[in-house]
This record gives structure tokens, sequence and C-alpha cells, in this order.
């Protein structure tokens, strides 16, 4: 019966590893340097013509400046100015709502703390949500608010990743590209196709989009029901390609009108996994050797089946009280539990935050993992771009950690690796770090915060831990007994979320800038080889050990302690 | 500078049209065109009256009826979600052991979806174990022939979608809509 239920995720794995690296490589060919990398776009038989057509008005009706090239000061200027409206533009949709059109419901203004907190959460590709978007959202923030950022974040995290690989590919240049045109060819050519496919494919199977009120009906015992309706797969099916995981429905990817079947839930593992698996690739092309690339990605494979593989364990253990094992607890009947363990698990370690179960209910071992996934810094797989800029720090920390042991001086793709680079990259990974533990020992400080748990032992820690850490990490998924609708939690999950965001990315553009300038040393017998197993077994060993170091003791008070009383027949 | 932040505000405005009209409503007017049932709900009518969506789940609670899932909200669509109870919390051995005694069921590894509550709330399925199990019970109250009851759970037995995704499941308000349409046209 198992091995029958993972011949799916077999599938999926399978139907990846073809895509991916042809889609690695049109990513590549987006954003490289030749005029027309894109072969005959420009001619109108070619299945994206009309889309060169959009990216060519946007310019036009924008006045960007297409041969600008801008140094790492510029382009970081631009994430962050670009990011800024974006907040703005949709806090004020949402505190104005009740005013605006497309509004079938009468839904009020969002008050000003969770306004907050939602803006920051799109706008960071987190979507933590402490709303339920049926009872909360109008049609028209949903559309014109939040679908648009979920758009704008994962471009965000691509054209950063990509900034910082030109860097790393450069000869003894300043320039980084132009932001304005990367992030218009990330949306137009990457996300907006792909999220068109999806959303159809979904519609096909049941996922809402329509624009009427909610419609009430009799059910056959004679009970009212108010049946939800909007402009859904439009709005899943970028939250699953921009692994922003922000739910159109409060349960998310468990609720029957965003995930109606098997076969959609399918679409939603393989979307979500899709475009965080392509990249690797496309960074092999960019500096010159696909192996390169290779490596990387079965680093993060290697991370993620370990983690898949320790939860079917936990998952199948016979609870010692409740007698059974495989336990349906916040699952849904269609997905059964080999999907759900594998979505939680994927949907974690790729930093999407969407759902089809609920995590919390999951056992406590497998909670350890989810959590482990995201503490880790989202680097297995991680966030669209996100996870790849993520993990590049790692391997530049490795290649220091290595250089020292040797005792020579470390170099990346023939990039000497000097101190400002190691203190960016240890900035980066402390961050979000820090801020997870602190505000989590902030939270359990403040009564008003540590009342707002919804159960009783080692798991109301765990819910507040999960609550940072999701936040920090911009995943989103949450232990979801958690109230975080509370002026506390909207004001602290929103500032974690802000610099977990871009306390990375500001680190990782200087090292875009400052490895960019520096000229490439030819290969030689004595170079420390970062293509082998050899370097991806250290290279998961520290990653690894950093996150051990930094969280058993958190872990151990949380989920760890929860599976020994449980082992011990205790529960609370 | 000053000139990026004119940029930046002009194309959060163009993305704004694009993305956040343009694209939505042209899906939008696609789904209604080719698939008008899946895009507004997959409503069921009976005798032109909505009686519910087939992809949501609803609260039977009558003896003559096939029962769904417990839900944390009492299959309210405006309260999707789950109970997020730890397995560890007495609040599930509770529910465990009430709907074991509800459903007259010994505790065992075949099936527990009926004793657990489900991600959304709504979850329109149970398994097919979880429908044979109940059947004794449709029957007596019915005053029908099991046999006959069996083979309606039966004809309602969703296979794995194209024979490998997700699990076997059957969806009971179809289930109880066709027990009280059989039972209807025997009456007549």
């Amino acid at each position: 019966m198992l091995y029958n239920n993972l011949f799916q995720i077999v599938v999926l794995i399978t139907l990846l590893v073809i895509v991916c690296p042809i889609l690695g490589y049109y990513i590549f060919s987006i954003f490289s340097k030749e005029e027309n990398s894109i072969k005959n776009i420009n001619k109108y038989w070619h299945p994206l013509f009309i889309f060169s057509k959009i990216e060519l008005l946007i310019y036009k009706i924008c006045k960007v400046d297409k041969l600008q090239n801008m140094d790492w000061k510029k382009y970081l200027f631009s994430v962050l100015i670009f990011n800024f409206f974006g907040f703005v533009l949709l806090f004020i949709l949402q505190m104005i709502q009740k005013w605006l059109p497309l509004n079938p419901q009468n839904l009020g203004n969002v008050p000003i703390d969770l306004a907050f907190n939602t803006a920051v959460s799109f706008v960071t590709n987190t979507n933590w949500q402490n709303y339920a978007g049926e009872t909360t959202m109008s049609y028209l923030v949903q559309m014109v608010g939040l679908t648009v950022q979920n758009f704008l974040s994962a471009g965000t995290g691509i054209v950063v990743v990509i900034a910082l690989i030109r860097g790393i590919a450069n000869k003894e240049s300043n320039l980084l590209g132009n932001f304005w045109v990367d992030i218009t060819r990330s949306v137009v050519y990457i996300l907006i196709p792909l999220s068109i496919v999806i959303s159809i494919l979904l519609i096909s199977q049941g996922v809402v989009q329509t624009l009427q009120p909610y419609q009430n009906i009799e059910t056959i015992e004679g009970v009212n029901q108010t049946i939800p309706l909007g402009p859904a797969a439009s709005q899943v099916a970028i939250k699953m390609v921009g692994t922003n995981g922000g739910g159109y429905f409060n349960a998310n990817s468990s609720h029957p009108f965003e995930n109606p079947t098997p076969f959609s839930n399918f679409i939603e593992m393989f979307s979500l996994l899709l475009i965080p698996m392509a990249l690797p690739f496309t960074f092999g092309r960019f500096v010159g050797s696909k192996k390169q690339g290779r490596t990387l990605f079965f680093t993060m494979f290697g991370l993620l089946l370990i983690g898949f593989i320790i939860m079917l364990f936990s998952e199948n253990y016979l609870h010692p009280i409740l007698q059974q094992s495989g336990i349906m607890e916040g699952k849904e009947t269609r997905f059964g539990i080999v999907n759900s363990v594998f979505f939680a698990n994927i949907t974690t370690a790729v930093s999407c935050g969407a759902v089809n179960c609920a995590h919390s209910s999951l056992t406590p071992i497998s909670g350890l993992i989810l959590m482990l996934n995201m503490m880790l810094g989202e680097i297995v797989f991680g966030g669209v771009g996100a996870g790849l800029y993520g993990m590049l720090i790692f391997v530049l920390l490795t290649v220091f950690i290595s250089g020292l042991m040797v005792g020579r001086t470390p170099e990346y793709l023939g990039k000497k690796i000097e101190s400002k680079e190691i203190k960016m990259a240890i900035l980066a990974v402390i961050i979000p770090n820090m801020v997870i533990l602190i505000f989590t020992a902030l939270a359990l400080c403040v009564p008003s915060a540590y009342s707002q748990v919804s159960s009783g032992g080692p798991h109301s820690f765990s819910e507040i831990l999960y609550a940072f850490t999701s936040s920090a990490a911009n995943n989103g998924s949450a232990f979801a007994g958690l109230n975080g609708n509370t002026p506390f939690f909207n004001i602290f999950l929103g500032l974690s979320m802000i610099i977990g965001r871009f306390g990375v990315i500001i680190p990782v553009l200087i090292i875009a800038g400052s490895l960019s300038n520096k000229k490439i040393i030819p290969k030689s017998l004595g170079t420390f080889r970062t293509d082998t197993p050899l370097f991806a077994f250290i290279l998961i060993a520290v990653i690894l050990i950093i996150g051990a170091l930094t969280y058993f003791p958190a872990l151990s008070l949380g989920p760890i302690l929860e599976h020994l009383l449980m082992k011990s027949g205790i529960i609370f | 500078m000053k000139a990026n932040i004119i940029v930046s505000l002009k194309v959060l405005l163009a993305f704004t049209v694009l993305l956040g009209i343009i694209y939505p409503l042209a899906i939008t007017g696609f789904a209604q065109l080719f698939f008008p049932y899946e895009a507004n709900g997959s409503i069921i009518k009976i005798n032109n009256k909505p009686t519910g969506s087939e992809l949501l789940g609803q609260n039977f609670q009558s003896d003559s009826l096939f029962w769904g899932r417990p839900s944390f909200s009492n299959y309210n669509p405006l309260k999707s979600g789950a109970s997020n109870f730890s397995v560890n919390s007495n609040s599930i051995a509770i529910l465990q052991k009430k709907q074991a005694d509800r459903l007259k069921m010994k505790i065992n590894n075949k099936s527990n979806d009926l004793l657990y509550y489900s991600a959304s709330g709504l979850d329109p399925h149970i398994s097919y174990h979880s429908a044979m199990i109940q059947a004794d019970r449709i029957a007596k109250v019915r005053n029908m022939d099991i046999k006959e009851v069996y083979k309606i759970i039966n004809k309602h037995n969703e296979k794995k979608q194209f024979l490998f995704l997700g699990e076997e499941r059957i969806n009971v308000l179809l289930l109880n809509l066709d027990l009280i349409k059989i039972e209807n046209e025997k009456s007549k």
C-alpha cells in the first residue's frame, strides 16, 4: 500500500528532473547578455510572441532605459524602492477596500495592524496570513493587491539571485544588470506563462474562478450554507509557481476549492518545485559549468529526501495512546498520508508555505523536520531565487572553512573569497537566526502574546517557535493553533519578515558587487574543486552543523520533548 | 535616484494593471466560457434548487444518511480550517473515543478518517472502509437490504485518479443524494 502510494511521488520527481534542466536553460537565456537570447521571440509564430510585445510595451509606457546597467548600489536601491512602493499600495488598498468596487460581500476595511502584517507578508514572499481570506479580503484586494505582489515578490527573488550569479560570473566589472528589465522579464517570460497554464489546469479540476457573489444554498438536511467564491484559480497558480503560499481561502491548499482533486494536488506540488529546482541549472549555465549547477541540485535534493524519509517513518509510527498510525487528523481523505507528508516537506523546504494538511497536527518529529527545513535558511531548493542565493551563501562559507583547513586562500569559481564576502555571508546567516530566537523568547515573556497559543505542553512553545521561524524564513506556513491576529504578533511577525527578507538580500547584493569586481584566477591543480560529491558532502555537513548548533536547544524544548513525552504515554 | 523612483512607480502601476486586472479577468473569462460548472463552485442543483457544492462536505447528522468526517467548523464554508490540535493533546484522544463510540467501530489501523477532524473542515470524502462500516446502520434505519446499500457504496467508490494519484474515496454528498433518489423511486 505504501509503495503503491510512493509511486506518485516517484513520477512527480522524475517529471521534474526531466523538465527542470530545460527550464533552467530557458531562464538562463532570458537573463543572459547576448541579444536575441530567446530565438525568434519577436516573430509572430512564436508561442511567446505576445509576451515579447507586452515586455516592450511596459518599457515604452514606463520610459525604462533598457541600456542602463547598474552597479550593486543602484540595483539594491531599485529593489528596495520597488518593494517599498509595493508595500504602500497593498497597505492602502486593504484599508480602503470598503469603498472600492468588487466587494460583493461588503467586507469592511482591514484594521491597520493586520493590514501592515499582510502587506509585509506578501511583499516579502512570506505570505503568512493572520486573516481568513473568505471573510476578510474583497475580490478587488485579492486581485489587485495580493495577486500582484505574489508575482512581484517572486520576481524580486529571481532577479536578486540573477544579480548574484552575474556577480560571480563577471570579469572585473561592477555592472550587475538592469533591475527594471530583469523584473519585467522574470514576470513576463517566466511567471505569467506558467501561471496561465496552471490556472487553467486547476480550473478544469474545480478550483473556482468567478466574480459572482457568495452563493447561499440549503443542504439536504435543510441547513443553510454560504459558499464562498471568487477569482481563486488565478491567484492559486502564482501562489504555487512563485512559492508564495498565501491561500485564497483560510484552509489554503487543503480547501476543496483550492485543491479539489489528487491531480490538482499533483499540479500544485509540481509547480511549487518547478522554478526552485530549475535555478541551480540556470546557475550552472551562467558560470559555464553544468556540473557546478548539478552539484548544488543534488545537495539540495539530498537534504529534501532525508527530510521526507524521516517524516514518512514518523507518520507511520504507531501512536502509543491513540493506538493507530497514519493518523488522519488535519489531513484530507483525497490526499491521504503520503501526499500530505510530501506536500508538507516540500512546502517548508521550498519556502512556499501553502499547506494541504494541518502542520500542527503532524507527529512531533515531522513537525521538527518542517521547522528544520526553514531554520536551515530555506536553502533546500528554497523560495524562488531566495533558495539559491541562500545556498550560495553557504557555499561561500564552506569554501572558506575548507580553505582554512588546508591553509590556502579560499576561492570559488576563480574568485577569491576575502574578508568582506565572509563578513556579509555570516551576516546573511545570522540575521534571520537571531530574529527567530530573540523574538520567540520575547513572545514567551509577554503574557498577552503567550496567551494566544491554543494547546498545552511543549506544543504551545512549538506554535510560537514555528511562527517566528516561518516568518523570518519567509515561508508562511503555520502551526495555526496560534492566534496571530493580535497587535503584538501582527507587528513582530511583520518585523521578522522584513528583517528575514532584506537582512539577507542586502548582504547578498553587497557580495554580488564585491565578487563582480574581482578577476578570475585560472584553474590550477591546487584549486579546491566545488563540483564533486565530496564538496556536496562538506556543504551538507556545514549546513547541518550551523543549523543544529543554533537550534538544538530550542527544538529540544518543543518537538523533541513532545516526542519523548508521547513515547512515554503522556498527553496534555 | 529620482529617475529611478519615478520609474519604480510607473512599473508598479503597469504591473498592477497587467497582473491585478488583465490577468485575472482574462482567466475568469476563459473559465466562464470553457468550465462554467467548475469555475462557479461545482454547485449541484436538484429540481433547479442548489443543494450544495460537489466539492464541499455537509454536516450530515441524520441516522438515515451517511456521515462525513468530523469538522472543526461544523462544515461552515465561511470558517474553513483545521483544529490544529497536536496529536498528543487530550482533545484528540477524546474526539477519537467519541467518534468510535458513535460509529460503534473498533479502533484499528484499517482507516481512521472518520475519527479525526479534516484539514479544511469541508472534506467532502470518506474512505471506502468508512462508508462500509456505516452500511449496517443505513440498512436498518432505511429498512433496506444491506446488499443494496453495499451496491450503492461500490457504485460511488472513486478509484485513484488516473489509477495512481491520491486515495480511493467516496463523496458523501453524492452518495447520500443517490440514496435518497433510490428511496424516492421506490415509494413512487
